[in-house]
């Protein structure tokens, strides 16, 4: 893995359906109705059930984990939830499209990655960082 | 109605421990599509030099969120449950977490402000082993949406 200032990491493409958003509630132990419910959903005023940013976050990680090949190397890690994922009652669901950029070389063989996250063309996380150990 | 600032650095007592186990590990990994073999198997955890299998980097929110939502409890701070929404997240890992471990989560408000109607309010959560191990900070800036 060679990170320089300007290095991108390979881009992400990962799907996100109803079903997925179900097994996270179970995992994540967040059952907030509007990531499952349609009605509720839309009763809150949002378009649909949308995933949990969390959700979004955890997904967008693994560009990076997958980059560095260490999970453990992800140092800090922050997002702030922009926009929401809406998801689709159909097998299809979203689509999510992760990019990352090395952003600066820090001390101590770190490396600052920013990412952008995007789904239907929209920004969904904004300010998104990662801090890694480098190799 | 706007947010005290004198809540600013107010602290709750911590939470019981919340020990974690290899499974809660791999069906978080899985619903994340964390793939790697570090969070599902427990040998090649350790040929990667870890104790045990480790959580994927964002597995924290299991515990920390719950420990956040104390700050919604206090009468005191008035925020509406209703309104709320998750605004920004941070991690600070200072060693991955492991399966064994026995965390117990420590909640301080770091910031609170009123902007544009908007309730913002910043909790910090510390967890930490039972020995006092620090193990990640997890931040959670949460939102309650003025009424329009």
């Amino acid at each position: 893995m060679t990170a320089e200032v300007g290095t991108e990491l390979p881009e992400l493409v990962v799907r996100v359906t109803r079903a997925d958003l179900v097994r996270y509630a179970g995992a994540s132990g967040d059952f907030n109705p509007i990531h499952w419910n349609e009605r509720v959903a839309r009763e809150v005023g949002l378009p649909g059930v949308i995933a949990h940013g969390m959700l979004t976050m955890a997904l967008a990680a693994r560009a990076v984990t997958g980059w560095t090949g260490d999970p453990a190397a992800l140092l800090e890690y922050q997002v702030r939830f922009g926009r929401p994922v809406v998801v689709p009652d159909d097998d299809s669901g979203a689509e999510l499209t992760v990019r990352g950029t090395v952003a600066a070389l820090l001390d101590g063989g770190r490396a600052r990655v920013d990412l952008t996250v995007t789904s239907a063309g929209e920004k969904v996380l904004s300010l998104a960082r990662a801090v890694v150990r480098l190799g | 109605m706007a947010l005290d600032r004198a809540l600013v650095g107010r602290s709750y007592p911590p939470s019981a421990v919340y020990e974690v186990g290899r499974a809660k590990i791999a069906e978080f990994a899985a619903a994340v599509g964390a793939t790697d073999p570090v969070h599902h198997d427990v040998e090649a955890a350790r040929a990667a030099g870890h104790a045990d299998v480790v959580a994927p980097p964002t597995f924290a929110i299991v515990v920390s969120l719950e420990a956040a939502f104390v700050v919604l409890a206090d009468d005191e701070v008035g925020l509406d449950y209703s309104r709320v929404v998750h605004g920004e997240q941070r991690f600070t890992h200072h060693r991955p977490i492991r399966a064994g471990d026995r965390l117990v989560a420590t909640t301080t408000i770091d910031a609170a402000r009123t902007v544009a109607g908007n309730d913002l309010l910043t909790a910090r959560v510390e967890l930490a082993t039972e020995d006092g191990e620090a193990v990640c900070t997890a931040t959670s800036m949460l939102v309650a949406r003025g009424a329009a």
